[in-house]
């Protein structure tokens, strides 16, 4: 089996195996960062979402080769040092979290969106949020969160 | 030698407290190691004295540090923040200083007895029956842990017990002006042999709340799932862990004879192969592996089950003309509907459908089982909806005694009804027993989909009769469908003052797995009831608001929630240029609850799309007012998902749909621009509200429908393209 090397929240981890294998499972089951989700491994719910060079991907779609080449992958326990990055400080304020389990990719989702434009209207959050599944039905809170914490940047 | 008398001193001070609710209480000291914290009697070995310790509800340490056992699974409703909360209530803590701790499986102690009065005390979550189930032993056992406190603060400083209150975590002389902090009773504690019942008037009185009814105070789970710390089983890893998936046949109950096994064995990475009744389970060294190995199964089918004649929507379309049942029960009945009837100035008929919908939990089912090499003993971590009876199902499945079952319950990915069975527990149990060593075993989301257990479709006959004022004096309602009483929820009309009512259900046996969904019967049943009072109003030319006035005038708490949504609502004011309201109410799990819709309709393509919604609630007090409202905002978003696109179909007993592509959930960007949620002011027990505000939902979009259009939708869901055919037709 092959080894490959990531840079995963600013380590580099090697793991070894199989080309074609998610970069899900290499970050959940292989690299214990189990704060990225699996729900649907097809791309259709962003439960999985993380940053590769600071853009949104779903890590369920990603083949772990194609991110051995040196990019910057950050997971949900690389956002920020100490959880308070400006958008799971917003996410505390409105209390988004039910069961929690599509929230870090939320986050990840929303913490993206503000980086490119931290001043986002109202048709531009839900049409980016609009790939990110929840169940729980937090819409309404994700949405104020974000607009709150867009408000602090 | 320090250490050791550290132990023993804290030994002769060890308390363990039985209180007439059942309730068990340590009062512990701060800085030994935790076995030691607490026991009952002395020469008691340590085994028992860490099983004794971990017993306790509530646990006061020296500096001040509270914490608090919270018996309820996690799932989003917030049970794990309000259950705390009610006993740090009348225990009056600090709350700041209150750590909350997820209990030990024990339903002896951590049952709730919630349940009715003769039923035994169990650990399960369903029907939105956490808060309102615990609520009064809970406010017990804080009531006497703190008359407790102040009763060894009495001895301690010679005053009469009366003499004392309290401040948050703090006992108060009022009349020396001496203060002392629940940390330092702990070094006095004086535990009387018996505490009798405090009784209700001997505790707080709503005014007085500093936690319940509190909007500032937080979920105690949201740092840990937005930094992606929470843990869900499907992130727990036990060394020596392996993966196990299941290839299930595609029709419910198919049993499986496996091909190619001997090409399977031969696979590098495989564990084993394990049979199933209605599966095989393969367990390989990595999920990417065992993922992939499922897909090489070649499996025969035998699909000779009930199931495989089963088309869902042929089904529902035969119900109508249907005479035969294999069993019809009569649910309700009161007055005489025949005779109204026959007397009515007008009658009216409607029928109404609803399709399957799946629960879609967003973490998919899975368990991870470590069964000893010995198979005698297993442990257990999993998210469930029963905690209480996990070690039982367990140990029936491996034939060992549910004692050896160690049980580690998780935060839930979202329960909906669905994580109240153990067939994935058993599951991971039963791969672990083959292979001898911990599994963690997935189902994937089409597994969890297709194979799924769902809200079923139902049929229902609507009939009414009314007199010639308009008024409805006959009402019955006409249930078919598979699932039993999971279609009977919902149909008693308790707040409708209709003289003569029945309600009956046919049951069809289909052979698709079925199971309690967000408000069980009373989605479709609502539907029916509210979609029909609104096309009889119609008709009549009477207000939908007016009709449910005077249905509901004897009826105020309901009746309150009405007035107060129309309120919101500014019913009855004008409205742009193809915008209609629809109002609905509806009870559930206590709850009372009126909703209603602003929507719009794009005539070109059928898609409806709800603007505003505003829902008004009475679920007596809110122990925790802001997730109170969360719980009404998911209830109403998840209302708006299954009712306007959810819809899963089944051919010849496969499952049509396989993922979120085909199985469609609600998206942000249908999200309303507004939804406002106003809890009633209410001085009494809380009920439930997790599931208040989902039925209320398919009533009030199919009446703005119809208010806005004329047409009445009568088909959950109400997809785009049958909308567009109701407009069209
Ligand atoms: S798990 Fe990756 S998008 Fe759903
Ligand atoms: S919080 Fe439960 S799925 Fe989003």
């Amino acid at each position: 089996m092959p080894v490959f090397s990531l840079k995963v929240n600013s380590s580099t981890r090697e793991v070894n195996v199989d080309s074609g294998t998610s970069l899900l499972w290499v970050l959940r089951e292989h690299l214990g960062l189990t704060g990225t989700k699996y729900s649907c491994g097809v791309g259709q719910c962003g439960s999985c979402t993380i940053h590769v060079e600071g853009s949104p991907m779903r890590a369920c779609t990603l083949a772990v080769e194609t991110v051995a080449k040196g990019q910057k992958i950050t997971t949900i326990e690389g956002l920020s040092e100490k959880g308070d990055h400006p958008v799971q400080k917003a996410w505390a304020a409105h209390q988004v979290p039910q069961c929690g389990y599509c929230q870090s990719g939320q986050i990840m989702q929303a913490a993206a969106l503000l980086e490119k434009n931290p001043k986002p209207g109202r048709e531009e959050i839900l049409q980016y949020m609009n790939g990110n599944l929840c169940r729980c039905g937090t819409y309404m809170r994700i949405y104020k969160a974000i607009e709150s914490a867009s408000k602090e940047l | 030698m320090k250490d050791q008398s550290t132990i023993d001193n804290s030994l002769s001070r060890r308390r363990f407290l039985k209180l007439s609710g059942g309730f068990t209480i340590g009062i512990t000291v701060v800085g030994l190691v935790p076995q030691l914290t607490s026991c009952t009697e002395d020469g008691e070995d340590t085994r028992d004295l860490v099983a004794k310790e971990l017993n306790a509800w509530v646990n006061i340490r020296e500096d001040g540090q509270i914490t608090i056992m919270s018996p309820a699974s996690e799932m989003g409703q917030g049970s794990r923040t309000a259950l705390p909360i009610i006993l740090a209530e009348e225990l009056d803590a600090d709350w700041s200083k209150v750590q909350v701790e997820t209990s030990p499986i024990d339903p002896e102690i951590y049952g709730s007895p919630g349940f009715g009065p003769n039923a035994r005390k169990i650990m399960l979550n369903v029907g939105s029956r956490t808060v309102r189930g615990y609520f009064k032993s809970l406010r017990q056992a804080g009531a006497q842990t703190r008359y407790v406190l102040l009763h060894s603060v009495a001895k301690a400083w010679e005053v009469p017990i009366d003499e004392l209150s309290t401040e948050p975590s703090m006992v108060v002389h009022e009349a020396s002006g001496r203060k002392m902090p629940y940390g330092d009773v702990v070094a006095i504690l004086d535990i009387p042999e018996t505490i009798s019942e405090i009784s209700e008037e001997q505790m707080k009185k709503p005014e007085d709340f500093r936690l319940i009814w509190n909007e500032s105070i937080g979920r105690v789970d949201v740092v840990e799932k937005s930094n992606g710390s929470a843990q869900f089983s499907m992130d727990i890893q036990v060394p020596d862990m392996v993966y196990g998936v299941i290839e299930r046949g595609k029709v419910h109950g198919a049993s499986p004879s496996l091909r190619n096994e001997a090409a399977m064995r031969a696979e590098d990475g495989l564990i084993d192969l394990v049979a199933l009744d209605y599966g095989i389970g393969v367990v390989a060294n990595s999920l990417e592996k065992a993922l992939k190995l499922k897909e090489q199964l070649d499996i025969d089918w035998n699909t000779n089950v009930t199931a495989a004649k089963h088309s869902s929507q042929e089904a529902l379309d035969s119900y109508a003309t249907l005479t035969q049942h294999d069993e019809t029960r009569e649910l309700r009945s009161l007055g005489n509907v025949r005779q109204a009837m026959a007397r009515a100035a007008k009658t009216y008929t409607a029928d109404y459908k609803n399709d399957y919908v799946y629960h879609a939990q967003m973490e998919p089912l899975n368990a991870i089982a470590a069964v000893s090499e010995d198979q005698t003993s297993a442990e257990i971590w999993a998210g469930t909806q029963g905690p209480g009876f996990v070690a039982g199902a367990v140990a029936d499945a491996l034939g060992i005694e549910p004692e050896k079952v160690k049980f580690n319950l998780c935060f839930l990915g979202g329960g909906f009804g669905r994580r109240s069975m153990h067939d994935y527990i058993i599951e991971a149990a039963l791969l672990s027993k083959a292979v001898k060593k911990p599994v963690k075993m997935i189902w994937t989301r089409e597994d969890d989909l297709r194979y799924g257990m769902y809200r079923p479709m139902s049929f229902q006959r609507m009939q009414a009769g009314t007199d010639a004022d308009g008024n409805i004096i006959a009402f019955s309602h006409s249930i078919t469908g598979d699932g039993s009483n999971l279609l009977a929820s919902g149909t008693a009309n308790e707040f409708y003052d209709i003289p003569n009512q029945e309600v009956e259900l046919n049951i069809v046996k289909n052979g698709i797995r079925l199971k309690h969904w967000r408000s069980v019967g009373h989605g479709p049943n609502k539907f029916a009831i509210e979609g029909f009072i609104d096309q009889i109003a119609a008709d009549q030319g009477q207000d939908p608001l007016e009709v449910r006035r005077k249905l509901m005038a004897n009826h105020p708490k309901a009746l309150r929630t009405l007035e107060k949504a129309a309120e919101m609502a500014n019913w009855g004011s004008p409205l742009a240029e193809g915008r209609a309201r629809g109002i609905a109410f509806g009870e559930r799990s206590g709850a009372l609850c009126t909703g209603i819709a602003e929507i719009s309709v794009n005539k070109d393509t059928g898609k409806i799309k709800v603007h505003h919604f505003w829902s008004a609630v009475d679920g007596g007090i809110m122990v925790q007012p802001d997730n109170a409202k969360a719980q009404m905002e998911g209830g109403i978003l998840m209302g708006m998902s299954s009712v306007l696109s959810e819809q899963l179909t089944i051919e010849s007993g496969e499952v049509r749909q396989s993922n979120f592509h085909d199985y469609n959930l609600l998206r942000m960007a249908d999200i309303p621009e507004t939804l406002e949620i106003a809890l009633l002011p209410s001085d009494e027990a809380p009920q439930g509200m997790g599931e208040a505000s989902t039925p209320i939902v398919a009533g009030a979009i199919a009446n703005a429908f119809l208010a806005l259009t004329g047409k009445a939708l009568t088909h959950l869901p109400f997809t785009p393209e049958r909308v567009k055919a109701v407009l069209d037709a």
